[in-house]
């Protein structure tokens, strides 16, 4: 990506800055929206390669490999970077590199503090990985970080681990902020609010979610902090406190977290199903509505991951019904996809052969969802390979095929080349074997008892374990193929048009590909 | 690039604006992750749902004893982590009818050669069980501090309700036993006040 803005710098007279500090102190949206993607694809191949130890581990039964102290650090690092360094960071890379575009702006409204908010990450992912160097080794408690494991039990690095994500906490709100902002102050004259591209609403909604809440895990980190530190028993029984009420503040966080991952995924499916099916998008306001609604009803579900902590009989069937009700705008959403391919006129290029795996794949993660909510039924699920494989379906081809889907869909855009189809097919093809082999099999480990977090397990669970590690090295293995692939088409290839997708709709198709370093210097006008 | 923009376009709200409203939304959340804290312990001790029984019971009217219900109390003991001091019940369970007072004792004994300071943290199971058990005095309102080699028999005073939902037969009420030993004298008149306030 980086080649092609510089070769065009050459004919243009306010080009980027030569060397590095064009990287280090870039306010222009592209620049920052690439180095975002980059770092989250550097993050994605780190947080992979853990999950390569832990699948190579859990290949056959017995300890083979690591000692369960590391194993513990690869799912709670695995975890933490993935959605902190992988997931996360390549959305805001879409937003900074499509939102402008699609609102006609010239760049994001804060672009001083975009620039801040991206060199935040390295920052924090350094010292959360160099916590792996430590006495004492990283963070090993899961993602979670549920207390007292984490407080009274955790490593000497879990106050580093804190500070990680007190920058990492500070770059999300910073990166919401600027969109917030620059979606409701930059749009074009007349792009009103319900002519918004669905990707724009999606993140919208998003950063809402991500001002609510990314400021209450500071909050229960900060708290994590004072009980290590400063005495204080927030957490610890002993002195009054509650560990419950770490599972409550965290899980507060935590729900909307997941919709954070996905709703701009949401957004971008939206652009690319009705673009290869060469029809405008069935329902729009529908699917605006369904958005807002599954991140207000966001809030009010958290307790549905905690059934099992004890809770009164309302508790539960509250948490149940409104999770349940979670289904009703998701299926909305689904729907409205499959009736805008419905007597359309479908092609399938990679972006959308991984968007119409997205949504048969997120909605079977969404059934196992469904089945996780029933709180009677939760207790059997609770803390199995079930619930592994239930939010690694809405992660991997939810999360993560969106991603893939938006890369190849905007490629042309970005490097002005169109990428290789048949590299990316077959990029989709093993990406979407691999993955169902890696994550399908732990939906019957889990039904059958097998809890997660462990790094050794009972015989009879052995041949899933073998077939569940060997998809999850292709998929790993086949994400260097994507590498490949987009470098290839960064470095050169077929020219692309300006509309390389002849269905595509938006005002990003309307400026060159590559897209100049600047854009929309005049407003356009949006009728 | 974004203020030439602006000029141009003077209808437009501020992004200090945005911004303002933005962080004070921050700030907002960031006090109501806090404020999470005592909104628990609240809903807590309305609904008694995580088990922790209140603090001491004052009632002006005694309440008539219920002859015709039995209720039986079981308790336990246990010992926090690193926690080296011998602690059990007096007795293991009793049979009480809802309203009668009932006196019953929990044993500690500290073993070490050095003195330490104990506290006792109270839950009740079943959890519906929680509002309907009294403690009139119980060893867990206060620190325990023991010399070494020093033993104890503690007094618990406790009142079943005669509103004890019909289906409880059994409630289980155990204690576990943290070493405070270790704290300074500051921190531990902290904690003295946290602990009577929440643990009662």
């Amino acid at each position: 990506m980086s080649a092609v803005a510089d070769t065009h710098a050459q004919d243009h007279h306010h080009g980027p800055a030569k060397g590095i500090s064009r990287w280090l102190l870039t306010t222009n949206h592209k620049d920052i929206g690439s180095m975002y993607l980059i770092f989250s694809f550097a993050m994605f191949l780190l947080g992979g390669s853990m999950a390569m130890v832990i699948r190579a581990e859990l290949f056959q039964p017995g300890l083979q490999i690591v000692e369960p102290e590391f194993f513990n650090q690869m799912t709670t690092m695995h975890g933490l970077i993935m959605v902190f360094g992988a997931v996360m960071p390549a959305f805001v890379g879409l937003a900074n590199w499509m939102l402008p575009l699609m609102v006609g702006a010239p760049d994001m409204a804060l672009p001083r503090m975009n620039n801040w908010s991206f060199w935040l990450l390295p920052c924090a992912f350094l010292i959360l990985v160099s916590t792996l160097f430590m006495q004492g080794g990283a963070p090993n408690f899961g993602w979670t970080f549920y207390a007292p494991l984490s407080t009274t039990y955790g490593p000497p690095s879990t106050t580093f681990f804190i500070f990680a994500v007190h920058i990492m906490g500070v770059s999300s709100i910073m990166g919401a902020i600027n969109v917030i902002a620059t979606i409701l102050n930059m749009r074009a004259p007349g792009m009103t609010l319900m002519k918004m591209p669905l990707f724009v609403w999606t993140w919208l909604i998003t950063a809402f979610l991500l001002i609510a809440v990314m400021p209450v895990l500071a909050g229960v980190v900060t708290m994590m902090l004072m009980d290590i530190h400063f005495g204080t028993s927030f957490f610890d029984a002993a002195g009054g406190g509650d560990p419950v009420l770490f599972q409550h503040v965290f899980w507060f966080f935590g729900h909307p977290e997941v919709y954070i991952m996905i709703l701009p995924a949401f957004g971008a499916i939206s652009h690319i199903v009705a673009a290869f099916s060469r029809k405008p998008l069935f329902g729009y306001a529908s699917m605006v509505y369904a958005v807002g609604a599954i991140a207000v009803l966001s809030f009010v579900v958290w307790a549905h991951h905690m059934f099992t902590v004890g809770m009164p009989l309302a508790g539960q069937l509250f948490f149940m019904y409104a999770t349940l009700l979670i289904a009703v705008p998701t299926g909305v959403k689904v729907f409205n996809w499959v009736t805008t391919m419905f007597r359309g006129s479908l092609s399938f290029e990679a972006p959308m052969l991984f968007a119409v795996a997205f949504i048969i794949l997120f909605t079977i993660g969404g059934f196992s969802g469904l089945m996780l909510a029933i709180a009677p039924a939760d207790f059997q699920y609770h803390d199995t390979y079930f619930v592994v494989a239930h939010f690694h379906y809405v992660l991997v081809p939810g999360a993560i095929f969106g991603i893939f889907a938006s890369a190849y869909f905007w490629l042309p855009k970005w490097t002005g080349h169109m990428y290789d189809e048949t590299l990316a097919k077959t990029h989709f093809w093993l990406s979407f074997i691999g993955m169902n082999l890696a994550f399908f099999p732990m939906h019957f480990l889990g039904l059958a008892g097998m809890p997660r977090r462990i790094p050794d397990y009972a015989l009879q669970f052995t041949d899933f374990n073998m077939i569940s590690s060997i998809g999850a090295f292709m998929f790993g293995a086949t994400q260097l193929l994507f590498l490949f692939i987009v470098v290839k088409c960064a470095r050169g290839g077929e020219k692309a048009p300006a509309k390389p997708w002849d269905g595509a709709e938006g005002l990003e198709w309307t400026v060159p590909s590559p897209a100049p370093y600047h854009t929309f210097s005049t407003p356009p006008e949006v009728k | 690039m974004a203020n030439e923009t602006a000029n141009e376009q003077p209808e437009r709200r501020s992004n200090s604006k945005v911004i303002a409203w933005c962080l004070s939304g921050v700030v907002g959340m960031f006090a109501f992750g806090f404020a999470l804290v005592p909104l628990y312990d609240v809903f807590c001790e309305i609904t008694g749902i995580n088990g922790k029984t209140g603090g001491r019971y004052e009632s002006g009217a005694t309440q008539q004893v219920d002859e015709n219900r039995t209720v039986r109390v079981q308790f336990l003991a246990s010992n926090g982590p690193g926690m080296t001091w011998e602690f059990r019940p007096v007795v293991r369970s009793i049979d009480v009818h809802p309203g009668q007072p009932v006196t019953v004792n929990f044993y500690a004994a500290n073993g070490t050669d050095h003195a330490m300071v104990g506290q006792a943290v109270p839950s009740l199971a079943p959890s519906e069980g929680t509002q309907f058990f009294h403690k009139t005095e119980c060893f867990c309102f206060n620190q325990q501090p023991l010399e070494a080699g020093e033993s104890v028999e503690m007094p618990l005073i406790f009142i079943v309700d005669r509103d004890l939902p019909e289906h409880i037969t059994k409630l289980t009420l155990s204690y576990t036993l943290y070493d405070q030993g270790k704290m300074t004298e500051v921190s531990r008149s902290d904690r003295t006040q946290t602990t009577t306030n929440n643990n009662g």
